[in-house]
C-alpha cells in the first residue's frame, strides 16, 4: 500500500483526479449560483496571475536570477495572441489555444533574444537590464501602427472562459513542475545554488539560463493572451514597470522557489484588494503595509520553499493512521519535500 | 542655436536627475539596496513644498528647508523601520520591502491629497535670454545650485570625518565596525543626505514641470536610477555624470527625433552600457571569488 503511491502513474492519476474534482467543484459553485457573476469572473484574473507568478518563479526562484521585465513578455504574448485571433477565423475551440500557442512562441523567442545578452549579467544588474528591456517593449508597442499605439488594441474576441483559464493553469503547473523535477530542472537549481560550482561540474550554464528564461517568458505570453481575450482590449500603459513589480511581489510573498506558494499567493493577492474594496480608499495603503509587515517578519515568503504534493500528503496521512493503529506511537512523516 | 538651447535644457533636467541619482547611488553603495522608495520621497518633498506654499502661504525660503528636513527625517525613519530589520536577510526580501514602502507612500499621499494633479507655481519667476532663446530663471538656478551642491557633497565625502566613515562602510561594513565606526549612524546619515537631496531635486522638478501628482516619483525615480547605473552605481561623480548624460540625451531625443521615443532611447543607452561595461562609467569591476 505505501509503495503504490510512490509510483509515477498512480501519482499522475491521483493528481488528474484531484484537478478534475476541483474543476467540478468550481463549475458547480458557479452553476449553483454560490459564486455570483462577479465572483466567477474573478477566477479569470486569479488564473492568469497564477500563470504569471509560477512562470516568474522559474527564473526568480529556481534559476535564482531576478528579472524585472515580466510585464514586457506578458504584453508581447498578449499582442501576438490578440493580433492572431483578430486576423483569422477558426472554430472557437481552436482559436484561443492556437492564439495562446502563438503568444507562447513569440514571447519565448523574445525571451531568447533578450535573455542571451541580459543573462550575462547577475543580480541587481540583471534586474535593471530586464527592467530596461521591459520599458523598451512598452514604448515600442506604444509607437507601432499595427498595435494600435497609445489607443491600444480593441475588439479582441472575449474568448477567455473559466474553463480555458483552468486548463492553461494546469498545463503551466504541469510543465513547470515536471521541468523542475527533471534533470534539466536540477541543472537550473544548481545554477541558483552556486553558478561557479555548476559550471565546474560541466553544466552548460548559459544554455540552462536562457532555457529557463525563455520558458518563463513564454508562459508570461500565455497569461498575456488570456488577459487580452478576457478584457478584449489591450492598453500598452498597463504593461509598465509596476505590473512587473506586482508579479514579483506575488512570487516573493509566496516564497521564492515554491510553486505551491506562488499559486496560493497569486490567489490571495488577487482577491485581497477586492475584499478590501469595502475600505475603498484605504485598501492600497493596507495592502502595502501588509506587504512590508510580511517581509519584515517572514523574509523567505509565506511558504518558503515548501512544495505541496498530493501523493506525499496522502502517504503521510496513511502512515500516521497506521502508526496510530499499531500503537507504536510517533506520527508519520507528514511533510513532503 | 538650437543645439545650445537643447544642451542647456538637458543640463537642467540632468541636474535634477543627478540630484536624485546621488541618493540612489549613495544608498546602494552603503547597504547594497536599490531603494525603490526614493522616487516617492521626491514626491513627498514636492507635496510638502506645495502644501506649505499654496495652502499655508509659507514663503519659499522657509518651505524649501522644511521640505528638505521632512524628507531627511522620512528617509531615516524608513531605513530604521523597514530596512534595518532585513539588513542581513535575502536581498530580494529587502527589494520587495522597498517596493512596499514605495506603494505605501504613493497611496498615503493619494489618500490625503487625492489623485488629482496639483498646480505648482514656479518659485523662480522671470526669464533670462541668451541669444534669441528665452530661459526661465529656474533653469539657471537649477544648474547653478546643483553644481554647488555637488561640489559641496564631494568635499563632504572626501574631506570630512563622516564622509570618510561613509566611504569606509561602503567598502566593507564589518571591517568598518571593527575600526570603531558607528555603522548604524553612518547609514542613517546617508539616508538623510540622500533624501534631503531628493527634496532639493523635487523643488527644481516642480519649477520646471509645474504639476505634481502622487505617482510622479515613478518615472523620475526610474530615470534617475538609470542615471546612477550609467555612471556606475555606488560612485558619486558617476551619479552626477550619469544624470547629466541622461538629461542631455533626453532633450536631444526630444529635439531631434521624437518626444515619444525618449524613454526608449534612455533605456536603450542603459542596456548598451550594461552590456559593454556592466559596472557603469565610473564603477569598479569587482571579480567574483570562489
Amino acid at each position: 500500500m505505501p509503495g503504490l503511491l510512490k509510483r509515477t502513474p498512480v501519482r499522475y492519476a491521483l493528481n488528474a483526479a484531484a484537478a478534475l474534482g476541483l474543476y467540478i467543484v468550481i463549475m458547480s459553485l458557479i452553476g449553483g449560483k454560490v459564486l455570483n457573476r462577479y465572483q466567477a469572473l474573478m477566477l479569470i484574473p486569479i488564473g492568469y496571475n497564477i500563470i504569471l507568478a509560477v512562470s516568474l518563479n522559474l527564473t526568480a526562484g529556481f534559476l535564482g536570477q531576478l528579472p524585472l521585465g515580466h510585464a514586457g513578455f506578458m504584453s508581447v504574448g498578449g499582442y501576438a495572441a490578440a493580433l492572431f485571433s483578430m486576423s483569422v477565423s477558426l472554430p472557437p475551440s481552436f482559436e484561443l489555444p492556437a492564439a495562446l500557442l502563438i503568444g507562447f512562441t513569440v514571447s519565448a523567442m523574445f525571451g531568447v533574444v533578450i535573455g542571451l545578452p541580459a543573462l550575462r549579467l547577475k543580480g541587481d544588474y540583471l534586474a535593471i537590464i530586464t527592467l530596461g528591456f521591459g520599458e523598451i517593449i512598452r514604448v515600442i508597442i506604444l509607437n507601432l501602427k499595427f498595435t494600435g499605439g497609445a489607443y491600444g488594441l480593441k475588439g479582441i474576441g472575449r474568448q477567455t472562459t473559466v474553463t480555458w483559464v483552468y486548463i492553461f493553469v494546469l498545463i503551466t503547473l504541469y510543465v513547470i513542475n515536471t521541468l523542475i523535477k527533471s534533470r534539466h530542472g536540477r541543472a537550473i537549481i544548481s545554477i541558483r545554488e552556486d553558478e561557479i560550482a555548476a559550471e565546474a561540474s560541466g553544466i552548460p550554464t548559459t544554455y540552462y539560463k536562457v532555457l529557463a528564461f525563455s520558458i518563463s517568458a513564454g508562459f508570461a505570453g500565455v497569461a498575456g493572451g488570456l488577459y487580452a481575450h478576457y478584457l478584449s482590449i489591450l492598453d500598452p500603459s498597463t504593461f509598465g514597470f509596476m505590473r512587473s513589480v506586482e508579479i514579483l511581489v506575488i512570487v516573493v510573498l509566496g516564497g521564492l522557489g515554491s510553486v505551491f506558494g506562488s499559486v496560493i499567493s497569486a490567489a490571495v493577492l488577487t482577491i485581497l484588494p477586492e475584499l478590501l474594496r469595502g475600505f475603498a480608499e484605504y485598501r492600497m495603503v493596507i495592502y502595502s503595509l501588509l506587504l512590508v509587515t510580511v517581509m519584515i517578519f517572514k523574509p523567505s515568503g509565506l511558504c518558503g520553499r515548501y512544495e505541496f504534493s498530493l501523493g506525499d500528503s496522502i502517504d503521510g496521512l496513511c502512515a500516521s493512521i497506521r502508526a496510530r493503529i499499531l500503537k507504536k506511537g510517533g506520527g508519520g512523516d507528514a511533510s513532503g519535500s | 542655436m538650437t543645439f545650445v538651447y537643447l544642451v542647456i535644457i538637458g543640463l537642467q533636467i540632468g541636474s535634477i536627475y543627478a540630484l536624485v541619482a546621488l541618493g540612489y547611488s549613495m544608498v546602494y553603495g552603503i547597504v547594497k539596496l536599490v531603494n525603490f522608495a526614493h522616487g516617492d520621497i521626491i514626491m513627498v518633498g514636492a507635496y510638502c513644498v506645495w502644501y506649505l506654499m499654496s495652502r499655508l502661504a509659507v514663503p519659499a525660503w522657509l518651505a524649501v528647508p522644511a521640505a528638505i528636513a521632512l524628507c531627511s527625517v522620512l528617509g531615516v525613519l524608513i531605513e530604521k523601520i523597514a530596512y534595518k530589520p532585513l539588513r542581513n536577510s535575502d536581498r530580494l526580501a529587502l527589494l520587495v520591502t522597498a517596493i512596499g514602502i514605495s506603494l505605501f507612500l504613493q497611496n498615503a499621499v493619494q489618500l490625503i491629497f487625492s489623485a488629482d494633479p496639483r498646480m505648482f507655481s514656479n518659485i523662480f519667476e522671470g526669464t533670462i535670454s541668451i541669444g534669441d532663446r528665452q530661459f526661465s530663471n529656474a533653469t539657471a538656478v537649477t544648474i547653478a545650485t546643483s553644481t554647488l551642491i555637488m561640489i559641496g557633497l564631494t568635499l563632504l565625502v572626501k574631506r570630512t570625518k563622516i564622509g570618510k566613515a561613509m566611504r569606509t562602510v561602503s567598502e566593507d561594513g564589518e571591517a568598518a565596525q571593527l575600526m570603531g565606526i558607528n555603522v548604524n549612524n553612518t547609514i542613517s546619515f546617508t539616508f538623510a543626505l540622500g533624501s534631503g537631496l531628493a527634496a532639493v531635486g523635487a523643488v527644481f522638478y516642480c519649477c520646471s514641470y509645474s504639476q505634481i501628482q502622487p505617482t510622479m516619483g515613478n518615472m523620475l525615480g526610474l530615470k534617475a536610477f538609470v542615471a546612477a547605473v550609467l555612471g556606475g552605481i555606488g560612485s558619486i561623480p558617476g551619479a552626477m555624470i550619469g544624470g547629466v548624460l541622461i538629461g542631455v540625451t533626453e532633450s536631444f531625443t526630444r529635439g531631434f527625433i521624437s518626444s515619444q521615443l525618449t524613454d526608449a532611447v534612455v533605456f536603450g543607452i542603459l542596456i548598451v552600457v550594461l552590456l559593454i561595461r556592466p559596472s557603469g562609467i565610473f564603477g569598479r569591476n569587482i571579480g567574483e571569488k570562489v
